[in-house]
């Protein structure tokens, strides 16, 4: 009830979008905050606001603004808090607001598992110069030195004297206050923050379970139409003709419109088609069926799955670029003692949320309001300007919650879509992507074929390594070229610790055909999937245990701080500097060790259960799974038990690191066992559930246990870091159980799962 | 909304009598969100394969995205927007209490095909559970955590 009253209060009067209600611990009316100036949260009326992030009002509630997306990784149940420890405030006055997409808030594009790795600082310095200011006017309204005063529980408190004033009742004083400089500013010791590292409430919950939560399909305006769009089965097809009367004839359709054709390359363009524009959903879906497009398919109607892997293997069995070099792998391999070859393929990928794309625009006169579940707000922004060619300052974007994202809704097409609908039809209109839609025309994570060699000396001691990748880059759909770059290399590749002496890595050329993009840990799942596949190999060829050899690969522990070190001229790491996060090989190792010893590793085949293990630095987090699989009489396998161990250094809360690795496992099942997008002719052969299976409760482990590493490191990510061992751990268990070595993904080639 | 020349279809949605002029074909789903508001109910797949629009019919779990609004002329209907007064049924209260959601699309479905199996069956077993809940997909993978909820609820029902 509060926090309905809360939402009529002038503070929040106005604001577009309600995400969530009421919640445990934080205040959640989560109104998306309009874009505030620099200065102070915009609308929020009197009060102390020091910045765009917070806001104390003087009736003591303090606001703070999440600027990054929440798509299920519990970015609202996260930053907020670690701003408000910061500050001292009490949780059960703290209300969460959801930024517009807007510059001023610095880094919006909620990706690459950067929203706590990124912004940790930052926030606590925002928050720590808030309360420089309320303690040094609560001192002086107490009459003592700032020295001695402390911001505890939501007041400014003068321990010695006992005397204290609460946070609601210094608002308008400091609101008159000069800023502290930032270097003037001292950031809490880390002891003080009350709440960051444990396990803390999620704040949406009540949302999410009484169907509150405001997703992108759930924004509703007066007047409002719906669109469904027709789209080319293959990219850069064309519309040769379609029966716009069939469309017309159904009750309900308003506009029938033919988009503009796209033009590599394609970034964030619209993907072109004819639009059913309707009273509702029904209708647009109806008259969509009825259009019968003929297309003109276009050049890329050449691509076909199995041809295109012919291709991909043919690139690897050839020199590619030399992107990482550590002594002469060439030549040890033909000095090796024994030597080891193998190859992987793991095919597209489909990003799949449960909510599938959907945009709502309104366009008057020269402006622009949207409302979206998008990862990136300040891209979806740039995309409407883009489209109806007014400045950025026109437009805006309203972040709803996203429906599961996992990188398809960094992309802006689908927001362009509706905006160009709501200017041609000049009302305000919903943009509703079908299941079918959103599977035939993602941005899919890319396909690869790999070539591992390794060189074994007498000993069995490796001394050479060397390492092919070819995939279609995701630089294709910005117009870049057909061979992975240094930076595309670092997922997996370049930043790979190897204690051996002879380090050899070549990026292979690989024309795409679709529109690549960035799934879920990226080129890691495949990269992940090579390596700790090959060590299994290794080990299994020189009947080794599979974890004695990787601690062996890896080296002893150790920081790897330099490039020279690696063997490469750059390493992106994640757009962290090697000194502040270098690759630890202590901290990986650490991971291997608990998740082996949690697992019960030295008894790997038991009870007709066989355990499978990999680990992989990525998003500078260090991640370890290991798996059990079992095989029923029917041959059918399942994992049925999960263990993960990760080190993502400091973390804000610890429940919601927790839930992102069981999803990991899910989601690396998932990609495991099923997760393949094939190309038939150009166009994409799955179109539903029916055909694109995906790990349901029934295939889920009956447990998965989840260690996580207490850690003073830097923070590291989260969201993905947990996904590119998973398929590895099942594949190599996969092998322990049945003696079959998979290197093609997913496993539903070759078994029943 | 779509005009429609038939009669009107006359059901009850989370109790309160409703008289709808729309097309008897056009799905409970977009009845549910398009024409009544109620936008708890997702829309997933159009399919029945995915769960995220689960809804009661007479109390039976249905996939409102595959049923014809004029099947529930005359009957009752259930959103998540009506399982509660203030969300304080079992399961939504073990749901928050275990933290269950992710991005939280899919969990009303969830919950909804959890409410009907906890009414015929207060006390499920693992398997029955499983089986209730196969047609619901969550893609953020919190299915460890739905099966310790409904557990959860079933002994906060007992109690």
């Amino acid at each position: 009830m509060r926090a309905m009253q809360l939402g009529r209060r002038p503070f929040l009067a106005g604001l577009p979008v309600a995400l969530g209600g009421l919640a445990i611990g934080l205040r959640s009316d989560a109104a998306g905050a309009a874009a505030p100036p620099p200065r102070g949260v915009r609308g929020a009326g009197a009060g102390f606001s020091p910045n765009v992030f917070l806001h104390v009002a003087p009736d003591g509630w303090v606001s703070v603004v999440c600027h990054r997306s929440e798509m299920g990784q519990g970015v609202r149940s996260s930053l907020p808090v670690l701003l408000a420890d910061e500050l001292g405030a009490d949780m059960a006055r703290v209300r969460v607001l959801q930024a517009d997409g807007d510059a001023v808030y610095g880094d919006q594009n909620t990706d690459g598992s950067s929203s706590v790795r990124g912004h940790y600082d930052q926030l606590r310095l925002l928050a720590a110069t808030a309360r420089t200011v309320l303690v040094r006017v609560g001192a002086r309204r107490l009459g003592v030195k700032a020295a001695e005063c402390e911001a505890l529980d939501h007041r400014v408190v003068h321990p010695r004297s006992g005397r204290s004033v609460d946070f609601g009742g210094l608002a308008l004083l400091a609101e008159r206050e000069p800023l502290p400089a930032p270097g003037a500013v001292q950031l809490r010791p880390q002891a003080e923050l009350r709440h960051v590292g444990e396990a803390l409430p999620l704040l949406d919950a009540k949302a999410y379970v009484t169907g509150s939560a405001v997703f992108g399909a759930d924004v509703r305006l007066p007047g409002m139409l719906t669109a469904v769009i027709a789209r080319s089965p293959v990219v850069g097809g064309r519309v040769l003709g379609f029966d716009e009367a069939a469309a017309r004839a159904v009750p309900g359709v308003r506009h029938v419109l033919r988009l503009p054709d796209p033009q590599p390359p394609y970034a964030f363009q619209p993907w072109g088609g004819v639009a059913v524009v309707a009273d509702d959903t029904w209708a647009a879906l109806r008259g969509s069926r009825a259009l019968m497009v003929r297309w003109d398919a276009g050049s890329n109607q050449s691509y076909d799955s199995p041809a295109y892997r012919e291709t991909l293997r043919q690139a690897v069995r050839s020199p590619g670029t030399v992107l990482r070099k550590l002594g002469d792998a060439d030549k040890a391999l033909e000095s090796a003692v024994q030597r080891i070859d193998a190859e992987y393929y793991v095919p597209h990928l489909p990003h799949a949320p449960m909510e599938p794309p959907v945009a709502v625009a309104q366009v008057t006169g020269d402006r622009c309001e949207v409302w979206a579940p998008t990862q990136n707000p300040q891209a979806a922004r740039k995309e409407a300007a883009r489209v109806l060619g007014v400045s950025e300052q026109n437009v805006s974007v309203h972040v709803t919650f996203l429906g599961g994202a996992f990188g398809r809704k960094s992309k802006a097409d689908f927001v362009a879509e509706a905006v160009w609908l709501a200017r041609e039809t000049g009302a305000p209109v919903r943009v509703q992507w079908t299941r079918e839609d959103d599977l035939r025309h993602d941005y899919y994570n890319t396909v690869s074929q790999q070539r591992l060699s390794a060189g074994l000396d007498a000993s069995g001691k490796l001394v050479a390594w060397h390492h092919r990748s070819a995939f279609p880059p995701i630089g294709t759909v910005f117009g870049g070229g057909a061979r992975p770059s240094l930076g595309d290399f670092q997922q997996g590749v370049l930043d790979v610790a190897l204690d051996v002496p002879n380090v050899q890595a070549e990026a292979c050329e690989a024309p795409a055909h679709v529109r690549i993009g960035w799934l879920r840990s990226v080129y890691n799942i495949f990269h992940a999937f090579s390596t700790n596949c090959f060590i299994d190999e290794i080990a299994v060829a020189r009947g080794a245990d599979c974890r004695d050899v990787m601690l062996e690969v890896l080296g002893p522990p150790r920081q790897i701080t330099t490039v020279a070190e690696l063997g490469v001229e750059q390493l992106r790491n994640y757009g962290a500097s090697l000194e502040e996060y270098p690759v630890d090989v202590g901290r990986l190792r650490h991971v291997i060790e608990r998740v082996t010893e949690l697992s019960g590793w030295s008894e790997r085949r038991r009870d007709g259960r066989a355990l499978g293990l990999a680990a992989h630095r990525s998003f500078l987090s260090y991640v370890a799974v290991v798996v059990s699989v079992v095989q029923a009489e029917s041959g059918k396998l399942r994992v049925d038990e999960a263990w993960v161990a990760i080190d993502a250094g400091r973390i804000v809360n610890l429940d919601r690191v927790r839930s992102q690795m069981e999803g990991s496992v899910i989601f690396g099942m998932s990609l495991a066992f099923h997760g393949s997008i094939t190309m038939r002719a150009g166009a994409t052969e799955q179109s539903n559930f029916r055909d694109l299976r995906l790990v349901r409760v029934a295939d889920a482990p009956r447990a998965i246990h989840v260690e996580v590493q207490k850690s003073e490191a830097r923070s590291g990510g989260v969201g993905e870091p947990g996904v590119p061992p998973v398929a590895p751990a099942i594949a190599n268990a996969v092998f322990a159980r049945t003696g079959q070595r998979v290197r093609d993904l997913p496993l539903s080639r070759v078994f029943v799962v | 909304m779509t005009e429609a020349t038939s009669s009107p279809i006359q059901l009850r949605v989370n109790g309160v009598e409703r008289e709808l002029r729309v097309d008897p074909d056009m799905p409970l789903l977009w009845v549910l969100r398009d024409v009544l508001g109620l936008t708890g109910t997702k829309y997933g797949c159009g399919q029945a394969l995915c769960g995220a629009c689960s809804v009661h019919l007479d109390g039976a779990v249905v996939r409102s995205c595959c049923t014809p609004v004029r099947r529930a002329e005359g009957r009752d209907v259930t959103t998540i927007e009506g399982l509660s007064e203030d969300g304080t049924h079992p399961l939504q209260q073990a749901w928050i209490e275990l933290g269950v959601p992710q991005c939280g699309f899919c969990q009303a479905g969830q919950i909804m095909t959890a409410a009907a199996l906890l009414r015929k069956q207060p006390k499920p077993s693992p398997e029955q559970v499983e089986q209730s809940l196969a047609g619901n997909l969550c893609r953020c993978g919190t299915y460890t955590r739905i099966r310790a909820a409904v557990q959860r609820a079933a002994e906060l029902t007992k109690g």
